[in-house]
């Protein structure tokens, strides 16, 4: 009847259902890891895993901010390792990204 | 449940949320733009508040967003929805030390507050000082706020910053990552499992669609990890 007009119960339906979908990941994950054995093999690949997650977040997106985002990774690095302090070491990182975009 | 008036919950809430201040305010200024791009999509205020609080993913809210026309391709969002958000399960199943010996509905309800942000402040935490999941509850109220706010603010102004890329803001969130990152850095047997996770995230991310890098990266190093020889003690974070 009216193509152009989105239904209000598929707007509620689409929210609901990515909400679950989300939702049953996160759960989902907690209760299958605790699943696994707490020991050998896997309890080595579960200690391993929140730094490989992590490691994996930043590197394609350090490489995709260009060169000031490498410049600044590395600063940001510098400083968390120096001073141990995050808040600082990523505050100095944005400046550096910013300051690098305003030049051009 | 013992512990719900406990005031060390209460401090501990307290603390996970100033922990994640500085990163919530590129949260809010991000949700500035989703609120806006979703203002120009049809998105009631209050459909985008219910979004966020149910969903509260950000980047797959974009997708969402993004993929917003008449008549809405449920089946498509979902699928695409569920794709960008499957790094959720790794990120749940590492939550696994913090959630010990806690019941199946405290782990249900603490569970959905889990963003990229306040899981990488708490596990940076966890082996450094006492943290509980109260700690995470605290991070997560505090990015949950920034964002509704954030959102709302986009939605019902237009976007508080129109080009957050132009103040480093997108940087913010490597940013923190990378300084977080040394906190999970347990020695030289890591060096051979964060080479191979940094080469597979690399390759990955410009074969394949999306966020499957973060998982590739992450499940291949953590594999390396695993069947690497064992030299000394493997320092985990299962105290």
């Amino acid at each position: 009847m009216m193509p152009d007009l989105i239904q209000q119960q598929d707007v509620w339906l689409t929210i609901f259902a990515a909400a679950m979908v989300t939702y049953g990941l996160r759960l989902g994950g907690l209760l299958l890891a605790e699943r696994l054995p707490r020991t050998g093999r896997f309890q080595r690949f579960m200690n391993a895993l929140p730094g490989t997650i992590l490691l994996s977040l930043i590197i394609p997106s350090a490489l995709a901010a260009g060169f000031w985002g490498w410049v600044a990774t590395l600063f940001t690095a510098a400083c968390s390792l120096k001073t141990g302090n995050v808040f600082v070491s990523m505050l100095l990182g944005m400046a550096i990204v910013a300051g690098g975009r305003l030049l051009g | 449940m013992s512990t719900k008036n406990n005031p060390e919950t209460w401090h501990q809430i307290r603390l996970g949320f100033t922990a994640n201040l500085v990163v919530a305010a590129s949260v809010a200024a991000y949700g500035s733009v989703l609120g806006l791009l979703a203002a120009q999509k049809g998105l009631s205020w209050l459909q985008l508040l219910i979004m966020n609080l149910s969903v509260f993913a950000g980047s797959s809210q974009f997708v969402m967003v993004d993929m917003w026309l008449p008549p809405l391709p449920i089946l498509e969002i979902t699928l695409a929805v569920l794709i960008i958000n499957m790094r959720y399960l790794l990120i749940g199943a590492s939550l696994r030390p913090l959630f010990h010996g806690r019941s199946f509905i405290h782990k249900a309800l603490h569970i959905h507050l889990v963003a990229d942000e306040n899981w990488a402040i708490t596990m940076g935490r966890l082996h450094r000082e006492p943290t509980t999941t109260a700690f995470l509850l605290g991070g997560g109220l505090c990015i949950q706020t920034a964002w509704c706010t954030g959102t709302l603010l986009g939605h019902r102004l237009g976007a508080v910053i129109n080009q957050p890329e132009q103040f480093g803001l997108d940087f913010a969130f490597v940013a923190v990552f990378t300084a977080l990152v040394f906190s999970f850095w347990r020695g030289r047997q890591d060096l051979f499992p964060w080479l191979i996770t940094g080469l597979v995230a690399i390759i990955s991310a410009q074969l394949l669609p999306g966020k499957w890098y973060i998982l590739c990266g992450g499940i291949t190093g953590a594999l390396v990890s695993a069947f690497s020889p064992v030299n000394q003690e493997d320092k985990g974070y299962d105290a």
